[in-house]
């Protein structure tokens, strides 16, 4: 097991390298750079630079430089002194940038995970065992108007009903008075308030794909003899329900966690913008859109990196929970 | 055997009260066109100690109304009236008919004083839970336990059921088990509180005979020390003959036919266990179409001559140094355990697989004779057309999707034989000698019973006019009154097409009925080869006469345990020896 793991984490090196090269690449692939960007930018306020600033401009982002001499810089500079590099936008240290997104970030994914899996789980044990009853058919509507509806609607109208309705405070994370202030009890009070409808606007259609699959796993396994066996022996239905199919039901579920973790930066893009938090999507389509290329590398390189660990983590906790996977 | 006869009933059990008594069970599944009877009106009664047994074909009911007593009937079935009364140990009465499924009073039941033991014994345990966990889950339910009584309690089940080093076995999971094993952890599990019956759903269908008839030993041992009764579901006559004290025959959820096992098998009254039981004696000798033909010409040269065949699946040699050969007209009997090589075999002279080592030599129509195991492209093809498989399972076989016509018709089809009108007078032939009514074949392989479906499997083998068919556990999953209405029209299109078989078969019966000449697998090796008759009755090799001495009997009064043994293979070492029944572990 322990080679198994060593060997995985040693592989992953140059996966990573591979990745980062490619990632690179592709976002220099579309015409022009950064500088182009920024021209067109300030001609749009009728400001206009001249080749020599251009020029000039280029020199100090490195821009002049081959393809492959800018790559191996940054990642010289990732490699050696933990620099990802500045952001041409921001002109700030890219890293800096990313984490102070990051904590947001988890907060909200983890919050409308927990929601997920909170509401899911159950709700689709529950749709298997009562095949076919009411409350059944009422979740099966529910689970299809949840996978039907675009998030970005649903958060439309949800933001309509909360400001008009009820008077509430949406968009962002934040009040406007503890947007800039440090942390504080106040603070977190304030973002509990404000967390509660984005997260139900993601947990919504994910919640809904969840039931589905759920409820197709504890269907497939509730049938099968070795329940039955359960059941001879005396158990609560509950208790063998809990202890044997459920169990086996979930084993599909650890394998998600490998597109969970990437989903942290990429996932509900149009979510975050039409609620304007402050996440890491937003800011990852803003930089691929303005070229800021140390930017979205270093995004692209964090998806990559997490994508990897999470398949890692998955496996793993996979032999952990089956012993088939694990001793066969 | 017979002394269970003569054991006495614990004291603690009122005396004259049946242990269990059914009432007029009627067991019911609403379906969408209507209520469908499992079971219709059911009465029967066992005594403490004794063993009943519930016999019948597939779709009789026998295993819903095991279900009812326990009250654990797949959705959406139901005990539509009668009832089911168990006296306890303590002297009270408790109809179980009457009791809630999901209530706290059937639980008490459940594992406690009726415990169940299923067919599948790997899909029966739970993969991810060690055995240990599932067997120590009854003894804390029920007994009250703490975690290391119940494992200690575990550990001494495991060993009464003579599993190997239980102390280890206890923290192994059902899939490091062999199937034998299996169902032995399966019965200990339901031997943990001491039930006072035991039901036992067909646990020895899915095992080779020789651990069934360990199984079977082990069961009625643990039956005497115990004092429990045991109702017995099986389809299979030979083992009703050799363990039951009573029999109930079951036909379409309907009691046929309920007395105690020497008048059922010597004076049954029944026209439907009459013919039960003469389709299982039926099996015991030759069959009459073979009776009636001219003697096998064994000077004529081999259709098929294989030489030295090896099949290597990484380390394991699935086929050792196997020659045999077939000749034209003649019925080949392969005949082995579960893992024995023979279902490599067949497909290995399909050419399914690509031999290790070894030459196939094929006699063609015109004196041309071939090597299969070199054969390419198109020769491989046109050697494909002569040769055809008839596989085991009739309704894995055959493309759902399919109507029977496309099944039937599609060798002729991708073959560019016959096309369009042509093609559909073939295939209304080919149903009409298989026993099948032509006008249906627009219908999908659901719409058939097993038995048709083997009919279609076999009318598929033989469009092209083949002239070798390779028949692997061809009628296993068939019943047995189907089962040599199948076998007797093989027999029949053999004498029309003039076609040679390799027929392999775990059925001893079905290969003696069937067959010429059988060879018996081991391990991947060809232990004995001769005639039918010599090698199903007085055989020459150790393995062949355990595995003969093995086969339950159809005959209760011919219980004779003492000459069953096991085969172990000898070791270099030592000479070769026999295991005397029981005391071998495993």
């Amino acid at each position: 097991m322990l080679k198994f793991v060593v060997k995985r984490l040693l592989w992953m090196i140059p996966s990573l390298f591979a990745v980062s090269f490619l990632a690179f690449v592709l976002i220099q692939l579309p015409p022009g750079d950064f500088v182009t960007t920024y021209i067109a930018t300030l001609a749009s306020s009728n400001e206009v630079i001249d080749q020599n600033t251009a020029a000039s401009l280029r020199e100090r982002f490195g821009l002049d430089q081959p393809m492959l001499v800018q790559y191996l810089k940054w990642i010289w500079g990732i490699v050696t002194r933990g620099d990802f590099g500045i952001s041409f936008e921001w002109q700030q240290p890219v890293s800096g940038l990313i984490w102070e997104r990051m904590a947001l970030t988890l907060v909200l994914a983890l919050a409308s995970l927990i929601a997920t899996w909170a509401l899911a789980l159950p709700i689709g044990v529950y749709s298997a065992v009562k095949k076919y009853s009411i409350g059944d058919y009422a979740f099966t509507a529910f689970t299809f108007f949840g996978l039907s509806i675009p998030s970005f609607l649903l958060a439309l109208v949800l933001m309509y009903v909360a400001a008009v309705e009820f008077g509430a405070d949406v968009g962002g994370l934040f009040s406007s008075e503890y947007e800039t202030a440090p942390w504080s009890i106040a603070k977190m009070f304030d973002l509990l308030t404000h967390l509660w409808l984005p997260v139900a606007i993601l947990a919504v259609s994910s919640t809904a794909s969840l039931i589905r699959v759920m409820r197709a796993n504890m269907l497939d396994e509730l049938p099968k003899p070795y329940v039955t066996t359960a059941r001879a022996k005396g158990l609560s239905e509950f208790r063998l329900l809990v202890k044997y199919p459920l169990r086996i039901a979930l084993n599909p579920f650890i394998s998600t966690i490998a597109w969970l973790l990437p989903n942290l930066i990429s996932g509900s893009v149009v979510v975050a913008i039409v609620l304007n938090l402050p996440t890491a999507a937003p800011l990852l389509l803003q930089s691929l859109m303005a070229q800021d290329m140390y930017l979205a590398g270093a995004f692209v390189l964090l998806i990559c990196a997490l994508t990897l660990i999470g398949s890692l983590i998955s496996d793993i906790l996979l032999a952990l929970v089956d012993p088939r996977i694990r001793l066969e | 055997m017979t002394d269970i006869l003569t054991i006495a009933p614990r004291p603690s059990i009122t005396a004259g009260k049946p242990l269990l008594e059914v009432r007029n069970l009627v067991t019911e599944f609403p379906l969408r066109t209507g209520i469908f009877r499992a079971v219709d009106n059911l009465s029967f009664s066992i005594e403490p100690g004794k063993t009943l047994c519930v016999v019948g074909e597939s779709g009789s009911g026998k295993s819903v109304t095991a279900r009812s007593i326990l009250q654990i009937i797949d959705a959406p079935g139901r005990i539509a009236s009668g009832s089911i009364t168990l006296n306890r140990q303590d002297g009270s009465s408790l109809d179980l008919a009457k009791l809630d499924p999901r209530g706290k009073l059937i639980r008490s039941v459940r594992g406690a004083d009726i415990a169940m033991i299923f067919q599948e014994p790997m899909s029966s345990l739970s993969p991810v839970h060690t055995v240990g966990d599932q067997i120590t889950e009854v003894l804390r339910l029920h007994l009250k336990m703490s975690k290391a009584e119940a494992r200690a309690e575990a550990i001494s089940l495991l060993r009464q059921v003579e599993i190997p080093d239980p102390e280890k076995a206890l923290d192994r999971y059902a899939f490091q088990y062999s199937g034998g094993m299996r169902q032995r952890a399966m019965i200990a599990m339901a031997l943990a509180c001491k039930p006072q019956l035991l039901i036992a759903d067909e646990p020895t269908t899915a095992l080779d005979v020789t651990t069934q008839a360990e199984i079977l030993d082990l069961i009625s041992r643990l039956q005497k020390a115990h004092g429990m009764a045991v109702l017995f579901i099986t389809h299979d006559m030979g083992v009703v003959a050799q363990i039951a004290d009573d029999v109930l025959v079951m036909h379409h959820g309907v009691m046929k036919e309920y007395g105690p096992v020497d008048e059922i098998f010597h004076a049954p009254k029944d026209p439907y266990t009459r013919m039960l039981i003469g389709s299982v004696l039926k099996l015991e000798q030759k069959a009459e179409i073979r009776l009636a033909r001219p003697p096998l010409d064994t000077t004529a040269d081999p259709i098929l001559d294989i030489r030295n065949l090896t099949m290597e699946f990484g380390e394991l040699k699935a086929l050792n140094d196997v020659s045999i050969a077939l000749l034209p007209g003649e019925t080949l009997g392969i005949v082995g355990e579960s893992g024995s090589g023979k279902t490599t075999m067949g497909r290995s002279i399909m050419r399914l697989y690509d031999p290790t080592a070894g030459e196939m030599h094929y006699r063609r129509a015109n004196g041309q004779v071939v090597d299969l195991a070199r054969l390419e492209g198109a020769e491989l093809k046109a050697a494909r057309r002569e040769l055809r498989m008839v596989f085991q399972d009739p309704f894995g076989s055959l493309n759902p999707r399919m109507t029977v016509a496309q099944v039937i018709g599609e060798p002729l089809l991708v073959n560019g034989i016959a096309r369009g009108r042509q093609l559909d007078e073939r295939v209304c032939h080919l149903m009409e000698q298989v026993g099948l009514d032509p006008a249906t074949r627009e219908r999908y392989p659901h719409a058939f019973s097993g038995g048709q479906r083997q009919r279609i499997g076999i009318a598929r083998a033989i469009t092209l006019n083949p002239r070798v068919i390779v028949a692997d556990e061809a009628t296993s999953a068939l019943d047995v009154s189907v089962r040599f209405q199948v076998l007797d029209l093989l027999m029949r299109l053999q004498d029309e097409l003039g076609l040679a078989y390799i027929f392999i078969s775990h059925d001893i019966g079905v290969i003696r009925y069937m067959c010429d000449r059988v060879g018996v697998m081991y391990r991947g090796r060809l232990v004995e080869m001769g005639e039918a008759e010599k090698v199903c009755n007085t055989p020459d090799h150790p393995y062949t006469q355990a595995l003969i001495s093995a086969i339950p009997r159809p005959d209760p009064r011919d219980r004779d345990h003492s000459r069953r043994f096991r085969y172990t293979e000898p070791s270099p070492y030592t000479e070769p020896s026999n295991v005397k029944n029981g005391s071998s572990a495993r």
